[in-house]
């Protein structure tokens, strides 16, 4: 139904064109899903791009075909040859082939109802009143798992949750039953049990339908649950194609060879290491010592130690007449102790209150109540008691290493000045040390010192990152939050990262509290974990007790919905169910939470904890 | 929402205080008084000074009381409408200003409408058509609209405006409609020598403003949710109107509030150059011979104008954006 036959586009620079697609040729036949796999800037937006006839204005189709066959008019077409702005192309461009972005959030106009939105293609490409429109979009709504479709038809794109605005968009690109359906990594950001939900949905309306599905992404485990067919880029060129159980089965080139042995699994043996498609070197100077973990003085005590900590959200929300209040119980009663140089996981959804717990235990979010106390291997430091001088000493102590390295960056500091300000803001050495420090510590992430004056921008976001590891180390602190840092990272440039840090761990004796919604990388570089929902701690254990063997049913549902890019472990989608594994009140007995049975941890034994009513016995668990 | 609106127009009040203060202070910042400047000016035109009748003048008028209490004397007028008495044209300052200020607003309004229509067409063509002939084009006039001294364009239009339309120079309306009852005649002749101020006064906010919306709309067309739009197949047109031009539009509004005081502080100078009925030359030259009432009242004038201006914008920016008029809050 889609053929491209070597389209090669260049984007026009300053004064020459720098070729983003070179010979790129596969197919699409009606029916089937094809999945377009590689790491970003391997051209597999700008194919889809081409597709749609909306390449950005400074991109050119140099040569090659796009032939697509209209079903409605029994046509084979040329894109690449039609004027994107022309009538033809504007039928075909959301009445024939639909998309989906990557982003629910900045995809969506901010001032248009979610009804206005969803229906426009309707209107632009179907006969229908408008009243028929609004039914056949609420119709549509309904179909795509909205709770309350008439309402959110009147909804703006702010109110809703991200998984919703992602129904909102495949909502929107469905509505007038297109015969190719381009996904672009649609579930990039979401969480593994909405991005399941999403995927089964997916599924199910292509079957439904009998549309064509180009699905867009880097996560291999949502290609092999999902395409017939996969077609691997790498610097925008075609690496691969063939059926998915030949490529995934006994893969031939050396890129996706290398791809897959990236991704963190849960079948790793002890101690192996990730392979990086590129290997960095991290090489730890003079100046940066280590900290033998025998040597501190008491070392029995745990590192931080956080207990009963809550945070209760205001939030305000009105129309003209009225307006609402509401609590959100970001952390609920908290507890928990990090031993020194392990690596704590925290692990759950978004909205579970992971962050917010973060930023309590560094002070930059005052929590209702609690304690948090942080051991320095002589004496135990009240957190929240310290006042501002007391602060800034500790700071040295405990660092944070950020979810975005585009926005913690400054664009207008070079590297030099953000590696540098830390050590100027605690007075730390003179200019020559706070040199040779920059430049050791670029060492220590494997980056050239050389590159210390240039600016963030050069940067691609894995080095980015690693300029946000080598700030957060430059005070030399002792216990590092990492909230998410590598969620924004391709899947090959994440192995880099997750290693280093795993490096830096044991070089430096740090202790790490790593924060994530992966599964998959929680259990690569964490200890022990905890499992977060709702801003309660559900369930913690050591890694592999915890993988061998979850207890509580949101902890299972997790697990079940991580898609895994080996064939023999498939999603089971038919266990994929509606919201009930998030909602505490929906979990079975004992593990119920509806607010007025207190609860409490069960010690299952070699420290696997579990949250369920108060004076439950581990009998009770069985079922 | 009308919980948003009701404490917008409280905290108003305050900021209205602070002002007053501020203006009265500034007044009275210059040694001397009125009747100080006065006597000055008499004695050096020759004459000579009734001591007693400035000591009389000096009583009557709380002069010689503490400045707080001036100050308090002059807010309680003000809330109950007596807005003080001007020494130099010996008349309440009310019936001074009448007339002015209505043409003050007149000329500030239609100064406003006029930016809006230029500046709207050409912001958007500019941005549609970033880096061609046109924009550039476009774009040097705007920096020489930007760059143009507004008292040199006034004298330049009157010129043009007198050798080509015969227009009479200076002033808002013909010489024999001055002081006269209005009628359509009067009014036509308002219309006929409106636009030259109009001009002088818009030209360079228009610049801006096309700087401003230009710089806006690039942003807005760049967004991902312009692409979406264009991916279901919308006519660029109507893709235009509907999305980076309606978000492009915020701004826009949110422009009222810094558009009028700089519209009206532009208006003060041009009325000098230009001998319009506004209320321009009077504060200047109430503000030279310390006319403190005059002058004070005409600030607070400005003032109560400009926190006007930005409550309007505050409300049409809630009506236009849902992010303002449904979004939440939440305290740290």
């Amino acid at each position: 139904m889609l053929e491209i036959n070597q389209l090669a586009v260049d984007f026009r620079l300053q004064h020459h064109a720098v070729p983003a697609l070179m010979d790129v040729s596969f197919s699409v036949d009606p029916g089937e899903t094809v999945a377009l796999v590689g790491e970003s800037g391997s051209g597999k937006s700008v194919t889809s791009q081409a597709i749609m006839g909306i390449l950005p204005t400074n991109a050119e189709i140099r040569s090659g075909e796009i032939l697509f066959d209209n079903p409605e008019t029994g046509q084979r077409i040329d894109i690449a040859r039609l004027d994107p702005e022309s009538a033809q192309m504007r039928q075909i461009r959301g009445g024939n082939i639909s998309i989906i972005f990557q982003e629910p959030m900045t995809s969506l106009s901010p001032v248009h109802t979610i009804g206005d939105q969803v229906s426009e293609a309707l209107f632009l490409h179907r006969d229908a009143s408008y009243q028929e429109g609004l039914k056949l979009t609420e119709a549509m709504l309904k179909h795509v798992g909205f709770p309350d479709p008439a309402r959110a038809l009147r909804m703006y794109p702010f109110e809703l949750s991200g998984g919703l605005r992602q129904r909102a968009m495949i909502a929107m690109a469905m509505i007038t039953h297109p015969s190719l359906l381009i996904a672009d990594e649609p579930t990039t950001a979401l969480d593994v049990t909405i991005q399941a939900r999403i995927l089964k949905l997916v599924r199910e309306l292509q079957a439904e339908l009998g549309m064509a599905l180009l699905l867009i992404t880097h996560d291999l485990g949502v290609v092999s649950n999902m395409a017939d067919r996969v077609v691997v880029m790498y610097h925008g060129r075609v690496m691969e194609a063939g059926p998915l159980q030949q490529l995934f089965g006994d893969p031939q080139h050396d890129y996706l060879k290398a791809l897959m042995h990236a991704v963190p699994r849960f079948d790793l043996e002890p101690g192996e290491r990730l392979v990086p498609v590129r290997e960095i070197k991290s090489e730890a100077g003079a100046l940066i010592k280590q900290q033998p973990l025998d040597q501190v003085a008491d070392a029995g005590a745990p590192h931080l130690s956080v207990s009963e900590v809550s945070k209760t959200y205001h939030l305000h929300r009105g129309d003209w007449f009225s307006t609402e209040s509401r609590e959100l119980l970001a952390v609920d009663r908290v507890s928990l102790e990090v031993e020194r140089g392990e690596c704590f996981g925290l692990v759950g959804e978004s909205g579970c209150g992971k962050t917010t717990l973060s930023k309590i235990i560094m002070r930059a979010v005052t929590p209702d109540q609690g304690e948090i106390i942080y051991h320095d291997g002589s004496r135990a430091i009240d957190v929240r008691a310290l006042d501002n001088s007391a602060l800034l000493e500790f700071r040295r102590k405990m660092q944070f290493i950020f979810q975005d390295p585009y926005s913690a960056l400054n664009p207008r500091m070079t590297v030099f000045d953000i590696l540098r300000e830390p050590l100027v803001v605690h007075e730390l050495g003179d200019m020559d040390y706070q040199r040779e420090m920059t430049t050791e510590l670029m060492r220590l992430v494997g980056l050239d010192p050389r590159f210390l004056n240039r600016y963030p921008h050069s940067f691609s976001g894995g080095q980015r990152q690693r300029i946000g590891i080598a700030r957060a180390l430059a005070l030399q602190p002792d216990l590092i939050i990492c909230d998410e840092p590598v969620s924004a990272l391709d899947v090959s440039i994440q192995a880099q990262v997750l290693n280093l840090l795993k490096d830096l761990q044991q070089e430096l004796g740090l202790t790490l509290v790593f924060i994530s919604h992966n599964l998959a990388v929680i259990n690569y570089i964490a200890n022990r974990i905890a499992v977060m929902c709702q801003g309660r701690i559900v369930e913690l254990a050591p890694r592999d007790a915890l993988f061998a063997n979850p207890v509580h049913p949101y902890t299972r549902a997790l697990l079940s919905a991580v898609p895994h890019p080996e064939l023999s472990q498939p999603l089971n989608f038919d266990a994929i169910t509606e919201g009930a594994a998030s909602e505490p009140g929906q979990w079975p007995v004992p593990f119920t939470i509806d607010g007025l049975t207190p609860t409490e941890f069960m010690a299952l034994g070699e420290g696997h904890y579990v949250r369920v009513a108060s004076g439950s016995k581990p009998s009770d668990l069985a079922a | 929402m009308l919980h948003y609106i009701l404490r917008r127009i409280l905290t108003m009040i305050p900021t209205l205080l602070i002002i007053s203060m501020l203006v009265f202070v500034i007044i009275q910042l210059p040694p001397g008084d009125y009747l100080e400047s006065h006597i000055a000016e008499l004695q050096s035109q020759g004459e000579s000074v009734d001591e007693q009748k400035i000591q009389f003048l000096r009583e009557q008028y709380g002069l010689d009381k503490p400045m707080l209490q001036q100050y308090w004397y002059w807010l309680i007028g003000m809330l109950q409408g007596d807005f003080g008495y001007s020494f130099e044209y010996d008349l309440p300052v009310t019936e001074v200003v009448g007339d002015r200020l209505f043409l003050t607003v007149l000329i500030s309004i239609a100064t406003i409408l006029f930016t809006w229509a230029v500046a709207f067409p050409i912001g958007i063509y500019s941005a549609t058509h970033q880096y061609s002939w046109g924009d550039y084009g476009l774009s040097t006039l705007g920096f020489l609209g930007l760059a143009t001294p507004n008292f040199l364009l006034a004298l330049v239009m009157l010129y043009l405006a007198n050798v080509y339309f015969g227009t009479s120079i200076g002033g808002l309306m013909d010489p024999e409609y001055i002081d006269a009852p209005w009628s359509l005649d009067k009014v036509l002749s308002i219309l006929e020598h409106l636009w030259i101020p109009v001009v002088v006064i818009g030209t360079s906010g228009t610049a801006g403003m096309i700087r401003r919306l230009r710089a806006n709309l690039l942003d807005e067309l760049q967004k991902q949710y312009v692409t979406t739009g264009r991916a279901k197949g919308l006519p660029p047109g109507k893709l235009l109107r509907k999305y980076p031009l309606r978000v492009a539009l915020n701004f826009f509004v949110a422009d009222i509030g810094n558009l009028l005081p700089t519209v009206i502080s532009g208006a003060e100078i041009v009325a000098v150059v230009m001998s319009l009925p506004t209320t321009g030359p009077i504060l200047l030259s109430a503000l030279q011979s310390q006319d403190m009432y005059l002058a004070g009242s005409f600030l607070m004038f400005l003032a109560l104008l400009t926190v006007f201006g930005v409550l309007v914008s505050d409300i049409l920016l809630a009506l236009l954006d849902p992010r303002i008029r449904l979004g939440g809050s939440a305290n740290k």
